[in-house]
């Protein structure tokens, strides 16, 4: 028996509109580039769509964005197609996408993951079958002095990761209270032992050195 | 060790807040009308002065860039600059904190250098994956614009100068400023043959200048404080002061600014908290994000954290991450991780990186378990001459420089593993 629900096959809704909100937003986008450079706002109605839509851009979306830029749709699949960041199909409630990148991977990526699929029941690539996560592994996410780190669902990233505190975060993250961020409590890219820089900064922010 | 009253990044820690208020407590948008007044060719003179090269990797003269701009548009084309926070080169967190924590530097930053290249729109290209990190550089943005810093005449400078934030979707090769400028275009992310070069034709086919964050935002220190001042760090021809990021096996993580040439040891001792296990238990540094060749242990005890001392160590100083591996690395694996990165992110436009990446990266999964012909090690630097100097862009150069690091100073490892293996099937 498996436990993994694939969602091969999922529904391409017949229409998409922006909602009068995201309209508002999509008139901005395209007043930052100069006339008739309108394309240059594809990939902020793309991302706006995959907000609109549960984490996923179905192809009516893009359809909706050929019209609302004149731009020929063939364009604007190649542009979905090319960039990782757009899900075009369904990813789960929780998307949790692992750097496994080697600044990851040597700060120990690898056992963090392994404690995921234990804690979740399922492998990369694959989402729970009450649709709440979804894991993939993704490269390098810049955030290496902080390793290991996953992002959720494309915003928050959780950084200093450990097999041990990483169930706790997912935990958290279905119930709404995770807090992002380092998970060993320790001030962003500095030093866990502390600041080695800027004494007087340090000592005004109240941290010592 | 750099003096702290010389440090640029005051908040890089993001101890303060990164507000207006508070960033110009720290000094940022003090006397920006008064620089701006000294003239345009005087401030591309004064970065020429302070000898400050790009910070995004290939580290090329950036006064002198500047200076390519064309000074009057004598078709209506306008100037651009477009500033790279596409920071994805594995091992790089710099950008991050500055744009987290010091965004006001930046865009001062960016106003300084589209006035010094007459520019009057300014694009940052931050990568998708950075979206706590737009919405706070576009919040600093608004600031600015409400305090009459940027837009109509900026900081009543009499240059009109706008500013906006432009979101990637995940590609690496965005990076290349010329996949940057068709990705800024709403195109798919590939890299354009040069010439024509940004600064003739970049985006819109209108004069461009890309340059990284970093590079941006350290200028507005270096015009204020004076070229010279700048130019008293560091080698001569590597000045002026970094942000170095540590990652790997080192004790303490961190990001951190410090004077150019110091003493890869010094850095990783004093800042990284040492090497796990102590000094002796180092196996490697990658010193300059993944596209650099490894320093195995020996010149890591000497080497100078530099654009020319790591070229002389047949390696570089990229973007400054600094990526260290103790002795309990699986080095091998550690290089066919990269091999798998360069292979996921080639676009897909220059036959030779297209399948020549995904011909390394399986050769090199194999190499990782021995299983392997001992000939196959020239086959990978083979293949990766094939790619070197045949591709649009650097991509596929890059994609064989980590993997050629790992043969020069490691093949009797792999050689080892491909024994082994051979003997186990013998048996």
């Amino acid at each position: 028996m498996s436990a993994v629900s694939h969602k091969v096959d999922f529904e391409q809704p017949k229409d998409f509109k922006f909602s009068k909100e995201n309209m508002a937003k999509v008139e901005k986008h395209i007043a930052k580039y100069p006339k008739g450079r309108q394309a240059s706002a594809v990939m902020a109605l793309l991302t706006l769509a995959q907000e609109q839509h549960d984490g996923w851009i179905p192809e009516a979306a893009m359809e909706e964005i050929a019209r609302i830029l004149d731009m020929p749709r063939v364009k604007v699949f190649e542009v979905a197609t090319f960039y990782t960041m757009y899900n075009l199909s369904p990813k789960g409630k929780h998307h949790i996408q692992f750097c496994t990148t080697t600044p990851c991977w040597l700060a120990g990526s690898g056992e963090v993951v392994r404690a995921c699929e234990k804690h979740l029941g399922i492998h990369l690539g694959e989402t729970t079958p009450d649709g709440e996560f979804h894991l993939s592994d993704v490269e390098c996410l810049g955030a290496c002095v902080n390793a290991p780190v996953f992002q959720h669902n494309g915003d928050d990233f959780y950084e200093d990761l450990t097999p041990e505190n990483v169930v706790k975060v997912l935990d958290d993250i279905k119930a709404g209270k995770a807090k992002p961020g380092s998970q060993t409590g320790r001030v962003k890219s500095m030093g866990a032992k502390g600041p080695t820089t800027l004494g007087e900064q340090a000592r005004k922010a109240g941290i010592e050195k | 060790m750099l003096d702290d009253k010389d440090r640029i990044f005051t908040n890089i820690y993001g101890w303060d807040w990164p507000t207006l208020k508070a960033a110009k407590e720290r000094g940022v948008w003090a006397g920006t009308k008064e620089v701006m007044a000294k003239g345009q060719d005087w401030i591309i003179e004064e970065v020429k002065n302070s000898g400050l090269r790009g910070r995004g990797g290939a580290g090329f003269p950036t006064g002198m860039k500047w200076s390519f701009m064309p000074k009057e548009s004598k078709d209506g084309r306008p100037n651009y600059l477009v500033i790279n926070a596409d920071e994805s080169e594995p091992g790089t967190c710099k950008d991050r904190d500055i744009i987290r924590h010091e965004p006001h530097r930046l865009i001062e930053g960016a106003l300084l250098a589209s006035y010094a290249m007459r520019a009057h729109a300014c694009y940052i290209y931050i990568r998708g994956e950075f979206m706590r990190e737009a919405e706070a550089l576009q919040t600093a943005i608004d600031e600015a614009y409400e305090a009459g810093l940027v837009g109509k005449n900026a900081c009543g400078s009499g240059w009109d100068f706008d500013i906006y934030v432009h979101r990637g979707a995940g590609a690496y090769i965005c990076g290349e400023e010329t996949a940057l400028l068709n990705s800024l275009e709403g195109k798919k992310g590939m890299p354009r043959n040069k010439p024509p070069f940004p600064a003739g034709a970049g985006l819109y086919a209108c004069p461009t200048t890309v340059n990284n964050v970093e590079t941006i935002a350290v200028v507005p220190e270096i015009v204020k404080r004076g070229g010279s001042w700048f130019a008293s760090f560091g080698r001569e021809k590597n000045s002026g002061t970094k942000l170095f990021c540590i990652s790997g096996h080192v004790n303490t993580p961190c990001n951190v600014e410090e004077a150019m040439s110091v003493p890869l040891k010094e850095i990783i001792e004093k800042h990284g908290g040492g090497v796990r296990g102590g000094w002796d238990n180092l196996l490697a540094v990658i010193p300059g994000g993944s596209s650099t060749r490894l320093l195995p242990k020996s010149v890591c005890d000497t080497v100078l954290m530099d654009f020319d001392a790591l070229r002389e160590q047949n390696s570089g100083l990229g973007t400054a991450a600094i990526i260290v591996m103790d002795k309990s690395t699986d080095i091998v694996y550690a290089i066919a991780r990269l091999a798998r990165f360069y292979w996921h992110e080639s676009c897909g436009q220059c036959t030779p990186c297209r399948e020549g990446t995904g011909w390394m990266y399986r050769i090199m999964q194999r190499m990782v378990r021995g299983e392997a012909r001992l000939d196959e090690i020239d086959m990978l630097l083979d293949i990766g001459r094939e790619i070197e100097g045949h591709t649009i862009c650097a991509h596929g150069d890059a994609s064989a420089w980590p993997i050629q690091g790992l043969i020069n100073h490691f093949r009797p490892e792999m050689e080892r593993r491909i024994k082994e293996y051979r003997s186990k099937l013998v048996a």
